[in-house]
This record gives structure tokens, C-alpha cells and sequence, in this order.
């Protein structure tokens, strides 16, 4: 007797324990995979077929239509969680997804504390706008390096400013003060504006800099692109920066840039490609902000996937980092065509070539993988 | 371990209860009934253990996040030191890391959302918990009351965007400050229409345990209602009703997401409640993401850890306050 009721006892404290335990790792779960519980269960090679992803937001849209397609015609499932270009470095180099998604090309801290070379593959480009809220003018503003950087600096007040004026001849500008709509979430979108600024203005480069997140001089920070937009389209002498999928989807108001031609460029799927058909560095790492391509919009960037130099790493297997490269070869040769639908711009031939000779330089145990 | 004595008594028990049944049939019934409170008293530990253990791990849970806040900011306190309290700059470029202003704007966004929900939420109370306890009227007062408490943060965030910004606007407009609508003075009521549950049901609650005798005493020496409201009620209920506020404090503190929305997040240190702010639970949500240097999310880290700790603290004044009142 005495035997059976101690067993009872543990038979509660065990299932008790069970049970708390259970929930703990049904929480973990969830946040992991949600593919891979079924891909294990069957044969061990399938989970070479499943590649983990994560990183900017930005590319979100562009992935999953990529990622749904590769699926039906190759088989290969790719989970990409859109975290955001800073974490999904972190995750990166922490070994717990297979390749990174970045706005910004990794800085000389980042490559270090990696470990091993990462490479930085160009997978898409886009552009941010310069969206403003005036509603009594029909015209689209015209704005050069200077007068927007002044306007992000608060050096600028009154949209009837005499700088603004002299490059907007003919448009009745009013009287009204600007409001200026910043990003408050850290984001590419940010890294992409403030390298600009940065490049068209010192003031701008010694007071603020480039980075995710700055220390802005003026404006108030709505958070995502619809806290900009939110912020523009209600406050009549508004001026943010969105991205130009948003703003063409959302059909906001926004200005032509000049160019370091000189040249006043509408940002349109076409100008965003041209501004980064330019001479790229063979690590693809490169802003292609003030581009120097005459008909290309001065404000755009790319977006990277990044992966590991050396493949061998941790749990990983040679056919997995095959599916991977190839999967990536795909998305930058035929994935492209699903970038227009989605207003991304597609990659020039300068930085698909690039980006073909990185894919080749990766190597598995010291031996390239793709041929 | 501490259950060995209790067990080894239970299986001494055990055993004479097995040497009694051989007596006879009087000794039998009496064995097995005691057999049946020997069965009873090791459920019941077992189920006592069971409590420990679930208590133990929420507690644990609870140091656990602490001391992971701690560690993790220990980067960024050996880079910025105190000065990450006092700093007025916050420079992610730079890494220039200054909590002051968020510090700031947490408090003031706060405590005016409590200031300005307090009416609202002592008046529910009064009016359900004394003036109409029952009735259709009060019952879906108390409902709608309580919804307000479920509706997701993100909802008022949107609303507050889209609704109460351009009237803050107009607002501002028609008083002469820079009209933009976003900033402290939205927050704040977004925050106070948030929190009023919390002190309303615990208020009204409070309210209805006032015993009926006090209450017919005072009316019985002709007391009007508003009498025996500020003079038996209130004193009565005050220790009640400030843990009521104390709990909504707390949720204005930690309030992220809708605050983020409507605050105009702007690292300056709001000068009054037109002026733009932001608060430390936002900030977090911001910048958490694309945090790349390890300072910086360092910092960040310690930015929660600074929250945790102001949330500490109020909810330790707090308790010393009710309990004065308490014992009043």
C-alpha cells in the first residue's frame, strides 16, 4: 500500500510537471517552425528540402510570392520570418536560420562579430519617395539635395521658403508651416534616406549620419510606412519618406528628386533599376544612393540576402546548402519577373552578375557547390 | 524532502492499521475508514506540492527576466554608466545612449492618463457600486465597462491616429500651439480611456463591500446620500481605491503599442502637453528590431530594465500608501 500511494503521488506531481512543461514547449515551438514539425516526421533528408530565413521586412512581399513559386515548381519550402534587417543579422550569426535579409549591407562590427565571411548577395531594389500633403497643388514638387536636406535639418520652416520657391517656379506654394514625418522603428527604409542625405549634405553627415535609427534634428516618427503615411496624409504642409511600393499602392502625393546629373527624376519601377545599373564592387556591397546613372531616382538602395562563405557549419549538410544556393540563383535570374507586380524594381544584368560570381564563391568543406 | 517525516508517520500508521484488522469486525470498518484518510492526506500534499511548484516557477520566471535584463545590459552599463539615466541624448549613430527623455515621457504620459481617467473612474464606481448596483442600465454599464479593458492596444493606436489626432489638432489649432495632433496630450487620453477599468471594477467592488449597517447608521442620523458617500464610503474604501489607480498606473506605464502610434515617438524632453515625447516601452518596440551594435542593443536592454525597475518602485510606494491607509 504503501508503494501504490506514493506512486500516486508522483503519478500527480509528475503530470502536473508534464503538463507545465508541455505548455512551455508548445510556446517554443510555435515560435520556430511551423513547417517543421511534418517534415520531420518523415524521411531524415526532407529537412534539406526546408530552409530557414529571416531579416528584412521590406523584402516580405516579394519573398513569400518568390518563395510560394519556387515551392510548386521545385519542391524546396522556405520559412522566412520578416523580423527585420538587424535582427535577422543577429539570427544570422547565431546559426538559427540559413540565410539573412538585410536593407543594408553588413558593417565592418557586424562582419566581425560573424565569425566567418558573409557574403552579400543584391536581390532586389527599391526606392524612397519624398510624400507630402498639400492639397491645393496640382503639380509635383520638384526638390533638390540641398533644399531636402534642409527640410529634414529644420533649416527650412515654411513651404513658401524662397529655396523652395526658386526650383518650384510657377506653383503657388502657401504659407503654411512643414511637418516633418520621420521613421520611428529602426528600418532599411531610414538607412537608405539618411545615407542620401548624408551623401548630398555635410551638415547632415556631421549632425546625424546614416544609420537604421538616427537622432532626427526635427519631425515627429510614425511608426512603419503607415505611420509616415498616416502622418503626411492628415497634417495639411506634411513631408515624410516612404517606400515607393507603398506610396504607389497607396497612391500618395510625392516629389521628383534632381539627380547628381541634374536631371528631376519621377521614382518609378524603371528610374529605381537604372539608378543601380552602375558599376558595382565585386562584393556587392554598395549604396547606390546619389546614384551617378543620369536617368536613375538618387534615393535607392538594395536589399541583400546573406549567407555564410563556408557552408560547413553547425548541423549543416551539403545537399541543404545546395538547395539553398540554388534557390537564391533562382531568385535572382527568374524570380525576378515577380518584382513588378509587387512594384519592386527589378536587378540590372550589373548586379545579377555580381551576384552570380558570390553565389559561385560558395564553398561546402572548401569545395564550391554550384558549378 | 520536507514531506519525509509525514510519510514515514503515514506508513507506520499503514502498518498498525494492517495488525488491527486481524481484531475483528468493529477494528475492520474502523481500519478502512482510516485507510480512506490516510489516501485523503497523501492527495492532499501531493496537491499542496503541486501549488509550491507552480508558485516556484512563476516566481522564478519573474527573477529569471529580471536577471536576464541585468546581464544583458551590463554592456551598455560599463560603456555609458550613470549617464544613461541623466543623458538628454539619445544618438544611435553616434552610440550616445541618454534615457532621460523617455524617462520623462513615460512619467508624465502616466500619470496625466491617471489624473485624467480619475473622474471617469471613480464615478462609474460610486454610480454602480452605491446608486444603481442592479438593473439593465448597470449591467451593460458594467459590461462596456469591462470591454474596454479587452479591446486589443493596437485598436485605440489606430483610433487615436485617426480619430482623436485630428481633434487634438483642432484643438491645438484653436489654443495657438503648433498643430500637429500627435504628442503627449493624446497619449495621454488614449492611456486614461485604457486604464479606466482597472480602477472602475475594483472601485465598485470595494464599494459594495461596505457593510450596510455603517451605511444605515449614517442614514438613520439623517445623513443625505452625498453625505454618507463622502463621509462613510470614500473613508472606508480608500485603501481599495487607490490600489484600483495603482493598477492602472501600472498598465499606463508598460502601455506600448498605442502610445507608440499617436505619441509622435521624438527623443526630446517633453516641455508641456502639446509638446511631442516619447516613452520607454516605445522606444523599445522601435528600435528593438533593427538594433545592430551590441551597445545599442545593450542599451536598449537596459532601457526595459529601467522600466521594470520605475514599475517596481511605484508599486512599492504604492503598497506603503495603502497600508497606511489601511490601518487608518
Amino acid at each position: 500500500m504503501k508503494f501504490k500511494n506514493l506512486k500516486l503521488q508522483n503519478l500527480l506531481i509528475a503530470g502536473s510537471l508534464a503538463f507545465i512543461f508541455g505548455m512551455i514547449g508548445c510556446n517554443g515551438g510555435g515560435s520556430g517552425t511551423p513547417g517543421g514539425s511534418d517534415s520531420t516526421s518523415t524521411a531524415g533528408s526532407s529537412s534539406d528540402q526546408e530552409i530557414l530565413g529571416a531579416g528584412s521586412s521590406f523584402d516580405n512581399p516579394l519573398f513569400s510570392k518568390m518563395f510560394s513559386q519556387y515551392d510548386q515548381q521545385n519542391g524546396v519550402k522556405v520559412n522566412y520570418q520578416s523580423i527585420g534587417s538587424g535582427a535577422g543579422i543577429q539570427q544570422l550569426i547565431s546559426h538559427t536560420v540559413d540565410f539573412g535579409a538585410s536593407d543594408a549591407p553588413m558593417n565592418p562590427k557586424q562582419d566581425s562579430s560573424a565569425g566567418a565571411a558573409v557574403l552579400n548577395i543584391p536581390i532586389t531594389c527599391g526606392a524612397v519617395v519624398v510624400s507630402y500633403n498639400l492639397p491645393d497643388i496640382k503639380d509635383t514638387l520638384m526638390f533638390t539635395p540641398s533644399v531636402l536636406a534642409d527640410i529634414f535639418l529644420g533649416n527650412i520652416k515654411q513651404w513658401d521658403d524662397p529655396k523652395i520657391a526658386a526650383i518650384n517656379k510657377g506653383v503657388k506654394l502657401p504659407s503654411i508651416p512643414i511637418v516633418v514625418a520621420h521613421r520611428s522603428d529602426g528600418s532599411g527604409t531610414s538607412a537608405i534616406f539618411t545615407s542620401y542625405l548624408s551623401k548630398v549634405s555635410d551638415e547632415w553627415k556631421t549632425k546625424v549620419g546614416t544609420g537604421t535609427s538616427v537622432n532626427w534634428p526635427t519631425g515627429v516618427g510614425g511608426k512603419g510606412n503607415e505611420g509616415v503615411a498616416g502622418v503626411v496624409k492628415q497634417t495639411p504642409g506634411g513631408i515624410g519618406y516612404n517606400e515607393l511600393a507603398y506610396a504607389l499602392q497607396n497612391k500618395m502625393q510625392y516629389g521628383k528628386m534632381q539627380n547628381k546629373s541634374g536631371n528631376y527624376i519621377v521614382p518609378t519601377i524603371a528610374s529605381t533599376s537604372s539608378s543601380a545599373n552602375v558599376q558595382l564592387p565585386a562584393d556587392g556591397k554598395v549604396w547606390i544612393t546619389d546614384t551617378d546613372a543620369p536617368d536613375g531616382y538618387p534615393i535607392s538602395g538594395f536589399s541583400w540576402v546573406l549567407v555564410y562563405k563556408e557552408q560547413k557549419y553547425g548541423s549543416h549538410t551539403q545537399a541543404k546548402a545546395t538547395n539553398m544556393l540554388k534557390l537564391i540563383e533562382w531568385m535572382i535570374h527568374d524570380g525576378q519577373q515577380y518584382g513588378a507586380d509587387l512594384s519592386y524594381a527589378p536587378l540590372p544584368d550589373a548586379a545579377v552578375t555580381v551576384g552570380d560570381n558570390l553565389l559561385k564563391s560558395v564553398t561546402f568543406d572548401g569545395k564550391p557547390i554550384l558549378q | 524532502m520536507d514531506n519525509i517525516p509525514e510519510n514515514s508517520l503515514i506508513t507506520r500508521g499503514g502498518e498498525n492499521s494492517r495488525v488491527i484488522t486481524s481484531l475483528g469486525g468493529t477494528e475492520k470498518a474502523k481500519a478502512k475508514r482510516l485507510k480512506r484518510s490516510f489516501r485523503q492526506i497523501r492527495a492532499e500534499s501531493a496537491f499542496k506540492r503541486t501549488l509550491i511548484i507552480t508558485a516556484l516557477i512563476v516566481l522564478i520566471v519573474v527573477i529569471g527576466i529580471m536577471l536576464t535584463l541585468t546581464v544583458q545590459s551590463t554592456l551598455s552599463m560599463k560603456t555609458l554608466g550613470f549617464k544613461f539615466l541623466w543623458g538628454k541624448v539619445w544618438d544611435p549613430v553616434r552610440l550616445i545612449f541618454g534615457a532621460y527623455p523617455f524617462l520623462v515621457g513615460t512619467l508624465f504620459t502616466s500619470f496625466l492618463a491617471l489624473i485624467i481617467s480619475i473622474p471617469f473612474s471613480f464615478s462609474v464606481a460610486i454610480f454602480l457600486g452605491e446608486y444603481y448596483p442592479r438593473g439593465w442600465f448597470s449591467d451593460t454599464l458594467k459590461n462596456v465597462i469591462e470591454l474596454i479593458a479587452a479591446i486589443p492596444s493596437v485598436i485605440y493606436g489606430f483610433w487615436g491616429l485617426f480619430v482623436l489626432v485630428p481633434i487634438v489638432r483642432n484643438f491645438e489649432a484653436k489654443v495657438g500651439a503648433t498643430p500637429i495632433g500627435l504628442g503627449i496630450l493624446s497619449s495621454s487620453i488614449i492611456l486614461a480611456i485604457m486604464i479606466i477599468p482597472y480602477a472602475a471594477s475594483m472601485g465598485r467592488e470595494m464599494i459594495r463591500m461596505v457593510p450596510s449597517p455603517l451605511k444605515e447608521a449614517a442614514y438613520a442620523m439623517g445623513a443625505t446620500r452625498w453625505e454618507v458617500i463622502r463621509s462613510v464610503i470614500l473613508p472606508y474604501t480608500k485603501s481599495g481605491l487607490f490600489a484600483g489607480l495603482l493598477l492602472s498606473l501600472g498598465r499606463a506605464l508598460g502601455e506600448t503599442m498605442a502610445v507608440t502610434m499617436v505619441i509622435g515617438n521624438t527623443s526630446i524632453i517633453p516641455k508641456n502637453i502639446f509638446s511631442m515625447g516619447n516613452t520607454m516601452a516605445s522606444v523599445i518596440a522601435n528600435e528593438f528590431t533593427e538594433a545592430a551594435n551590441p551597445v545599442y542593443l545593450s542599451a536598449l536592454i537596459e532601457l526595459g530594465l529601467v522600466l521594470f525597475l520605475v514599475t517596481v518602485v511605484i508599486n512599492m510606494i504604492g503598497k506603503r500608501i495603502i497600508k497606511r491607509f489601511a490601518n487608518v
